[in-house]
């Protein structure tokens, strides 16, 4: 492991109003992240509350990368790609919390919602289920000669399931533009990487489904952004899809039952310096962007949209009992 | 009406809908040059193009979760398997994502995952497989296990405009033995509703599938010792026409149930249990279940033929009924 922290590029491919937003999402996906935390704690939420914190920069700069037809297949640790797809906090927090109201009526949790409207289907529990499921949906819209690029996204654990080499030979056979993001996050729940895979690249993948495939750092949101810009304008071209590897950290357990004391303390020491929310902030005011006393008061004014947000939502009852019995199938 | 075998009236089926909505398509292995395995999409290429006759790897998780991901977007997919047997590849994609979509996201998954089923063929225990009960536990998904050509078309239809993901088991025994006058042009018979095949009063035969053939040749047999055999082709587990059932336990008081699968967690269990809760002041006789026997369908036609259920058991099962 390198111990070296690298500088975050300056990519000629965004500007200002770009900036501020990727720092304003990856501050909401940190601050959301932070919250749920608490509640956890608090004994407010129930069920599995899984930690973004280290993934910023990977899930706003690739969400960022899509336009307005494009769809986002996000994953459990993507928090700030809902964000991007202009999700409300509220929606989420009846979802998280299964309140009333909760686009899922509580038959599930966490991201797992879908929102049409907005773009966003979420994840089943199963890793690499939604990777052909992506895939086909792009699929439709080429076969109506339409063009929507899908997103996705697949941990170094996750990878290593079979959905993920069918769908993604699938998707390079059909030519789909399929984006693939591997947040290779260091740990699928207790297990290293090297009991995971043992090729050196993830990305490497790519060359045996005829794809492209790039590993970048995954904590730099505008390196993440451009390459995934790249992707998204070969996919438009048809020219199929793109493996990303996305190198990172999970900075918590797999969810919050979990102490990760299986993780070396130096390892966690060594990614607290490559915190991509931090970086970026002293990226921002480094480059005037903006100055850090207006950085404080975005933050504090999110950290004041989260509670505000809980507190709308925390004593909203459960949905009815009713609901178990409703929607098995459709009309 | 023309005259079609069971797998003509099936292609029929896929083929109106086709031309009459340009959302539905066919993705499968094989189902366009070669025109699939059984040559039930013969010419579909050249109708329909390869927009809407996909070839798709060996990838069945691949295969149904594309479908999943473009009835999300619009379309109406039908899947080939190109045995059924093989769904077990696909067996996440059809049971956590579709079978869970609509109670979840409160979004229907319309799309077919069809293809051929059953025993009897001396394939060998991964080409002959009944597995329908799997689904009907699955929850989410409609089961569909037509006997007849005109049910299969009339089946299908239904289950192509169906907003929910079905799963469609085609018997490959009946494909090219079986032929009847079917309905021309659209022809849709609902999901859930169960065929009276022939009235009787002394007992009933509950089936489906291939065992509708089975019940019917026992009823004749019947017929010519004055014994008169109600049999009823439920034709679809999910939706399940418990009514028709029960209705029939109720007039003949005797029933006997039969499907080509095995036994033990069969369909023909929850049909006995249905009975029993709902009927069982109107039984003379204990419900009876003639099935295959409780292992893999063997390649050897001796070992085959011991295993599947036949004509000879349900007629032996039935006399034990009627003198119970």
């Amino acid at each position: 492991m390198s111990k070296s922290i690298p500088p975050l590029i300056t990519s000629s491919t965004v500007d200002k109003q770009q900036r501020i937003s990727f720092l304003k999402h990856m501050l909401m996906a940190r601050e959301f992240d932070l919250a749920m935390q608490r509640l956890n704690r608090q004994g407010r939420a129930f069920g599995g509350v899984y930690s973004q914190t280290g993934n910023e920069a990977t899930s706003v700069g690739s969400a960022s990368a899509l336009g307005p037809n494009d769809v986002l297949f996000p994953m459990h640790r993507n928090i700030g790609g809902h964000f991007v797809f202009g999700q409300e906090l509220d929606v989420l927090m009846k979802a998280f919390l299964a309140r009333e109201g909760s686009l899922m009526r509580g038959t599930d949790g966490t991201g797992h919602y879908a929102d049409p409207q907005k773009r966003i289907y979420g994840n089943i529990s199963h890793l690499g289920a939604m990777i052909p499921v992506a895939a086909g949906f792009t699929m439709a819209s080429k076969l109506r000669g339409e063009m929507c690029v899908a997103m996705t996204y697949i941990g170094d654990g996750g990878s290593q399931t079979g959905e993920f080499h069918e769908a993604m030979n699938f998707a390079s056979v059909q030519k789909l533009p399929l984006i693939l993001i591997i947040e290779n996050n260091q740990y699928a729940y207790s297990s290293p990487n090297s009991i995971e895979f043992a090729c050196e690249r993830l990305s490497d993948r790519a060359l045996g489904y005829g794809c492209h495939g790039i590993t970048i750092d995954g904590t730099d949101v505008e390196l993440v952004y451009e390459t995934c810009m790249d992707a998204v304008n070969r996919a438009r071209n048809g020219e199929g899809p793109t493996i990303i590897e996305t190198i990172t950290m999970r900075m918590r357990g797999h969810a919050e039952h979990d102490d990760f004391s299986y993780v070396p303390k130096e390892q966690l020491a060594h990614w607290q310096l490559m915190d991509p929310v931090d970086r970026y902030i002293e990226h921002c005011i480094a480059k005037k962007v903006l100055k850090k006393s207006e950085i404080d008061s975005m933050r504090e004014s999110i950290i004041q949209d989260m509670r505000n947000a809980i507190d709308a939502v925390i004593d909203l009852p459960f949905p009815p009992a009713e609901e178990a019995f409703r929607n098995v199938f459709m009309d | 009406m023309p005259v079609m075998t069971y797998l003509e009236a099936i292609a029929d089926a896929l083929r109106i809908e086709m031309r009459m909505d340009e959302s539905v398509f066919m993705i499968g292995e094989d189902i366009g040059t070669y025109g699939g395995a059984f040559k039930l999409t013969k010419g579909f290429l050249d109708e329909f193009g390869n927009k809407r006759i996909i070839d798709a790897p060996i990838s069945e998780a691949a295969i149904i979760g594309a479908a999943i991901g473009a009835s999300l977007n619009g379309m109406r997919p039908v899947v080939e398997m190109q045995f059924m047997d093989f769904i077990t590849c696909g067996f996440n994609q059809l049971v956590n994502v579709a079978g869970t979509t609509a109670y979840r996201w409160g979004i229907g998954v319309p799309m077919v995952v069809r293809g051929p089923a059953g025993g009897g063929v001396g394939a060998n225990p991964f080409h002959s497989r009944n597995s329908e009960a799997w689904f009907v536990q699955a929850t989410g998904l409609k089961v569909v296990c037509p006997s007849s050509p005109a049910d299969a078309k009339g089946l299908m239809t239904a289950s192509i405009r169906d907003n929910n993901p079905v799963v469609f088991f085609e018997h490959k025994g009946l494909y090219r033995k079986i032929k009847e006058e079917v309905p021309e042009g659209e022809y849709i018979i609902p999901l859930g509703k169960a065929r009276t095949v022939c009235e009787g009063k002394d007992a009933s035969i509950i089936c489906y599938g291939s065992a509708v053939h089975m019940a019917v040749e026992v009823a004749e047999r019947m017929k010519k010792e004055g014994v008169s055999i109600e049999v009823i082709d439920i034709r679809t587990l999910v939706p399940f026409d418990e009514e028709a059932v029960i209705a029939s336990a109720r007039k003949t008081n005797r029933v006997l149930i039969t499907h080509e699968a095995t036994l033990t967690g069969g369909f023909a269990g929850e049909i006995s249990a249905r009975i029993t809760e709902k009927a069982f002041n109107s039984l003379d006789a204990p419900v009876k279940r003639v099935a295959a026997f409780d292992s893999p369908t063997p390649f050897a036609p001796t070992l085959e033929k011991a295993m599947l259920p036949n004509a000879d058991i349900i007629e032996q099962e039935l006399r034990e009924l009627l003198l119970y």
